[in-house]
């Protein structure tokens, strides 16, 4: 194994330590929902992307509300472009091949650590590969796990289980935080969200909680937050 | 080993659109240019939709779930994730049992 490698999996084990329990979290909340084992890891593999698939097992019912669940997997996902375009061209030497396969495995976690890994030094394929694309070994095995677990133990709102999702994005969105402009964004992306789904019901709380929430990080923007 | 046709093509669909997203930034690299309000209101994005899908378990479930929910926000400014998760489970289940 070459040094970029090497390098790269020193930097990802620690994220994989954290995916782990959060894999398997997923497993059993999807299983509670009611999916079977290979649905989990059919969807770990082919999505491959915690947000979303959490927050489309949130919508999840039968039958299946897909039109709200992919308008959802797209609004958790948008984000993904502009890491994509910010580290394109930091993998100018990347093959044709090696940068659309490889980009498949952009999560949150690779695309911060190789941002990070490019303010040093160029970043080769052998450390995109070691860093990236080692993580949905990590991520596939603990939502089977999960699923095949959590079908086991039953209804998750005995343990509490059922509000580690919740939790979860709590956490994530506070990575996100920027002070001002993301209090904006929760509180009014909360409040109108919360309304809509007392009102209109479920999945438009979605859609109408993300927009209100962008309109206000729009409204609150100051020239110095850009 | 059961898969459900619908589930199988939603599946299929979220992975097509997550893909798209990924590869997006390599084809509008140099097109995308966003900058002052714009450009916030585009990195709200993630937090925005966050928020949403758990706005009515967090604030319309119960006084349990929405005090839940404020220590969570707390412990997410000062703790990693996992630590995060524990205390919002650990307290979830200790303000229903005293509900």
């Amino acid at each position: 194994m070459n040094g970029d490698a090497r390098e790269g999996l020193r930097d990802i084990a620690p994220v994989m330590v954290a995916a782990a329990p959060i894999g398997a979290l997923f497993g059993a909340i999807a299983a509670s929902k009611g999916l079977s084992v290979a649905e989990v890891a059919l969807m770990s593999t082919l999505v491959f992307a915690g947000g979303a698939q959490f927050a489309a097992i949130e919508l999840w019912a039968y039958p299946v509300p897909v039109a709200a669940i992919l308008f959802s997997t797209l609004l958790v996902n948008a984000r993904h472009v502009l890491m994509g375009a910010s580290l394109a061209p930091k993998t100018r030497g990347f093959s044709f091949a090696q940068r659309y396969l490889g980009f498949f495995f952009l999560t949150d976690e690779a695309w911060a650590l190789a941002e990070r890994r490019a303010t040093a030094c160029r970043v080769t394929p052998a450390y995109w590969f070691a860093c990236a694309a080692t993580l949905p070994g990590v991520w596939i095995g603990s939502s089977i796990l999960g699923a095949a677990i959590g079908a086991v133990l039953g209804d998750p709102s005995r343990f509490g289980a059922d509000f580690a999702f919740t939790a979860l994005f709590i956490g994530l969105v506070a990575g996100f935080n920027r002070g001002r402009v993301t209090v904006a964004t929760v509180a009014a992306s909360g409040g109108t969200a919360a309304l809509v789904h007392a009102t209109a019901g479920a999945p438009w709380h979605v859609l109408a909680g993300a927009f209100a929430g962008i309109a206000a990080a729009y409204l609150a923007a100051r020239p110095e937050d850009a | 080993m059961r898969i459900d046709p619908t589930t199988l093509w939603t599946i299929l669909g979220m992975a097509v659109v997550t893909y798209l997203t990924r590869i997006a930034g390599l084809a509008f690299a140099d097109r995308l240019v966003l900058s002052g309000r714009a450009k916030v209101a585009f990195e709200a994005i993630p937090p925005a939709v966050l928020i949403a899908v758990i706005a009515p378990t967090a604030l319309a479930t119960g006084w349990p779930e929405t005090a839940a929910a404020a220590i969570t926000m707390v412990a997410a400014l000062r703790l990693p994730l996992l630590a995060t998760i524990a205390i919002g489970v650990a307290s979830v289940v200790a303000l229903r049992a005293v509900a």
